[in-house]
């Protein structure tokens, strides 16, 4: 165990925690829900098929839909029940754009379907062990729910030295992975050995922040008989979580912009992540729950709580006690990169890790005003940005000056709004900017593609036209040909004739 | 609870630009009531010449703009109004002083596009538009004729209440080698409000400085720049150039360095950035009192420097985290 220099990147912030409200809160489980939504669209827009049909029923951890790539990660039925209707229903995404969803009556069983034997994951070789956390349904728990076995396999094929888990949650509220490390300590360590054995890895590291100590506690425990693993504590500094900012805390390299963390033989994934791997390699069990914490002024009671993927936000928020009359704003995530839910009623996914109802005090809604340029922000900017420059070039659409001020390399972590004394909207600014160069981008290769096709059936024609005058000529050439030949033949005919 | 559609960050630490404003206002407070109880009422009268005619022509600005008039409170009018009585001779006829403080608004903020646009510090544009103006008004430096404590109770002189002057030469201008850096510092000697205590101003910075309304980079660069030149000067030939001690404690270089050349607007962002324009203006404090004709430069070499402000920030930009260092970044055109 290490505890590192006080400021390992430079930049980030101290946003005020309220972990307090949680952090001595055990996981729960939350009661099986009536109904189960589970989204057939993707974060990322990639469709999954259903391979069962309304009235069908489901056992719990049967596998329900599928997509065509690795990409598109398996679902798999939470519960046990009966398939009552396909539809559009409102999902996660902050638009609350209706997607086509699986809606699952449950039963009041609450057994696994199949019986799933332990199995020794020894006996499985790096791609089998890879293929089973594909298929299990795994994507990071973090937050940015990326397929952790396409992850797994780059890494391999990379030759990938270190894996690096994040247990930072340097997001202020939550405490799911504080006390998912706390009170599944060997299950983690286990599925980081697996992990670590996947891709070929010599060692992992296990970063977590010094004010978790309960955590640092429980993991060095859990590890200290395996020798590859070591726990790494870490200041608490927004935003330790991501990935390029917790490689610098712990090793001290840097990855270079628009370079990924494989390039330099490191992959981050998270605790909870590594313990979803652990479930499904020991048991084969697949990905159908996760731990949420649901936590803000906005809610009478915080809690951790276990929670079946596809439940509706509306359960945990009555398993909390329900909302408080304050509440004023509701978020899946943490309060710095999380987003707005657009309906009580929208289903969590396998991605939301937080669920806060947030009141007047705690969003501290003001109007904007204009930037002193007092320079907060880059202050602030653990990437080494210029926020109030992009925002300046991004609010007039010169989305090309404020991808020359770094607007690329933002990670949207809001480190800069939340210091904004003028309480600029600085995140929303980027977020649009980066829509619009994405849609200028894609309008652009539209356009090519558009020219392209063009091009080639112009030179289609004219290749056409050319050999079909060509065929003309051939043949006129050939009848003038013939027309001569008969000439001559009459000729010489009747110069016999004639002889 | 409402489900509009906003971007996070869901939750703010809770710093507003008139927090910074009012903070700024209450560091210059020590400075000024002392400046008060040295120049008498006359000070005084300044200063609330200077804010309430810094107030108005905000609020009649921000009318004529069509902008909020609700930000008039905001504390940027008031400081500027503040900062300009603190740069003015105590003794400045109140209609100069109304002039100065409405063309700081006016022309110094609000031609520009209003509140962050300004390419000059406001107040220092009118300082130096009034000396130009009105250099005799702007060059009559009363001394310092302070409360005393009498036999029956504290005695108010004809001089601090106004009704007589006393003329006298401030130390840049006049033989300063006269003064001890200690007597500098403690402020008994002519001078405006803000250039007579260092120490008291020093002390607002910390203010600041604890307060992290602003950084050290741009006193501290501000100061070597001073300091460092002088320093080497006096050692080549201690006649004829004053020695370091008297340039940072005379005239208005702390006052410069904490209120005047932090001033967010008009200073750079990056820090790399902060040190450029810090030394740069310390640098010409020093040449434009030592060499040039006016005796206070603080003025010029801030707006001097403000100019080249947008330029510093398009070329010095910090590090972006993960890529090489570079100390000039190569923008776009």
């Amino acid at each position: 165990m290490q505890t590192l220099f006080a400021k390992p990147f430079r930049g980030g912030i101290h946003p005020t925690g309220h972990k307090e409200r949680t952090e001595q809160s055990q996981i729960e489980k939350l009661p099986t829900p009536k109904r189960i939504f589970l989204g057939l669209q993707q974060r990322n827009g990639t469709l999954l098929t259903p391979l069962v049909k309304v009235g069908d029923y489901v056992g719990k951890g049967q596998l329900v839909a599928k997509g065509a790539s690795d990409m598109a990660v398996p679902l798999h039925s939470p519960v046990n029940g009966t398939v009552v209707e396909i539809r559009d229903y409102v999902s996660a995404h902050p638009s609350g754009i209706k997607i086509k969803t699986l809606i699952i009556k449950s039963s009041e069983d609450n057994s696994w379907s199949e019986n799933y034997p332990p199995i020794n994951p020894d006996t499985l070789s790096q791609d089998e062990m890879i293929q089973r956390i594909l298929d299990a349904g795994i994507v990071g728990l973090g937050g940015a729910g990326f397929p952790s076995g396409v992850k797994l396999r780059l890494a391999k094929q990379k030759g990938v030295h270190t894996l690096l888990i994040n247990g930072g949650e340097c997001e202020p509220y939550l405490t799911c992975d504080d006390r998912l490390m706390q009170e599944h300590a060997s299950e983690v360590v286990a599925g980081i050995e697996l992990m670590v054995r996947a891709i070929g890895a010599k060692e992992a590291l296990v970063a977590v922040e010094d004010n978790k100590p309960r955590s640092i506690e429980a993991l060095s425990h859990a590890a200290s008989e395996i020798e590859n693993i070591s726990v790494k504590v870490v200041p608490s500094l927004y935003p330790m979580g991501s990935e390029r900012h917790l490689i610098k805390a712990v090793t001290g390299k840097t990855v270079a912009p628009g370079e990924l963390s494989v390039a330099l033989g490191i992959l981050v994934h998270n605790v909870a992540t590594a313990r979803a791997v652990y479930h499904a390699l020991r048991f084969n069990r697949p990905l159908i729950e996760r731990v949420i914490t649901v936590s803000g002024g906005g809610i009478e009671q915080p809690k951790n709580l276990v929670v079946p993927i596809g439940t509706p936000v509306s359960d945990l928020l009555t398993a909390c006690g329900g909302l408080t009359m304050s509440a004023q704003r509701l978020v899946a995530g943490g309060p710095m990169m999380g987003q707005v839910i657009p309906s009580p009623y929208t289903p969590v996914d396998k991605s939301i890790g937080g669920l806060l109802a947030l009141n007047e005090q705690e969003v501290r809604d003001d109007q904007s005003h204009d930037c002193l340029r007092c320079g907060r922000c880059v202050s602030a900017c653990p990437m080494g940005l210029m926020p109030f420059q992009m925002a300046a070039h991004s609010r007039v659409s010169d989305y090309e000056g404020a991808q020359d001020y770094g607007l690329n390399n933002c990670l949207l972590c809001g480190a800069c709004s939340y210091v904004c004394p003028s309480r600029i909207p600085l995140v929303q600014h980027f977020s649009h900017a980066r829509g619009q160069i994405n849609a200028q981008r894609s309008m652009a290769q539209k356009s090519a593609l558009a020219r392209k096709l063009t091009d080639a059936r112009k030179q289609r024609l004219d290749r056409e036209a050319a050999a079909k005058q060509a065929e003309k000529e051939a043949k006129a050439a050939a009848r003038k040909k013939k027309a001569a030949e008969k000439k001559a033949k009459q000729a010489a005919a009747k110069a016999a004739a004639g002889e | 609870m409402k489900y509009e559609i906003v971007s996070g960050p869901h939750t703010h630490g809770g710093d507003s630009s008139s927090l910074i404003m009012y903070q700024v206002v209450l560091a210059l407070v020590p400075a000024t009531l002392f400046g008060i109880y040295l120049f008498g009422l006359s000070a005084l009268m300044v200063l609330l010449t200077a804010c309430a005619s810094a107030l108005i022509t905000e609020w009649l600005m921000l009318y004529w703009r069509g902008a909020n008039r609700a930000s008039v409170m905001d504390g940027s009018a008031l400081l500027t109004g503040w900062l300009l009585a603190m740069s003015l001779p105590p003794a400045t006829p109140w209609w100069v002083v109304v002039l100065g403080s409405a063309f700081a608004i006016a022309i110094g903020k609000h031609a520009y596009g209003g509140l962050g646009n300004n390419l000059f510090n406001p107040a220092m544009l009118a300082r130096v538009m009034l000396l130009i103006c009105f250099p005799v008004e702007l060059t009559d430096w009363h001394a310092v004729t302070p409360i005393a404590l009498g036999e029956h109770g504290i005695v108010l002189n004809s001089y601090w209440l106004g009704v007589d002057a006393m003329t006298a030469a401030t130390p840049l201008s006049h033989d300063a080698s006269a003064l001890s850096p200690l007597a500098l510092m403690s402020g008994q000697h002519a001078g405006s409000m803000g250039e007579t205590s260092s120490l008291l101003i020093l002390l607002g910075g910390v203010f600041l400085l604890w307060r992290k309304v602003i950084n050290a980079v741009i006193p501290t660069a501000l100061l070597l720049g001073l300091a460092v030149p002088a320093f080497v000067l006096h050692l080549v030939s201690p006649e004829h150039f004053l020695s370091a001690g008297t340039h940072l404690f005379s005239g208005a270089a702390f006052l410069a360095a904490f209120f005047i050349a932090t001033d967010m607007v008009t200073s750079p962002a990056s820090s790399k950035g902060q040190w450029v324009y810090g030394v740069g203006c310390g640098v010409l404090i020093y040449l434009i009192r030592t060499f040039g004709n006016y005796p206070e430069g603080a003025a010029f070499a801030v707006l001097i420097m403000n100019a080249t402000t947008p330029i510093i920030d398009h070329y010095l930009r910090p590090a972006v985290f993960g890529a090489k260092p570079t100390f000039f970044k190569e923008g776009k055109a």
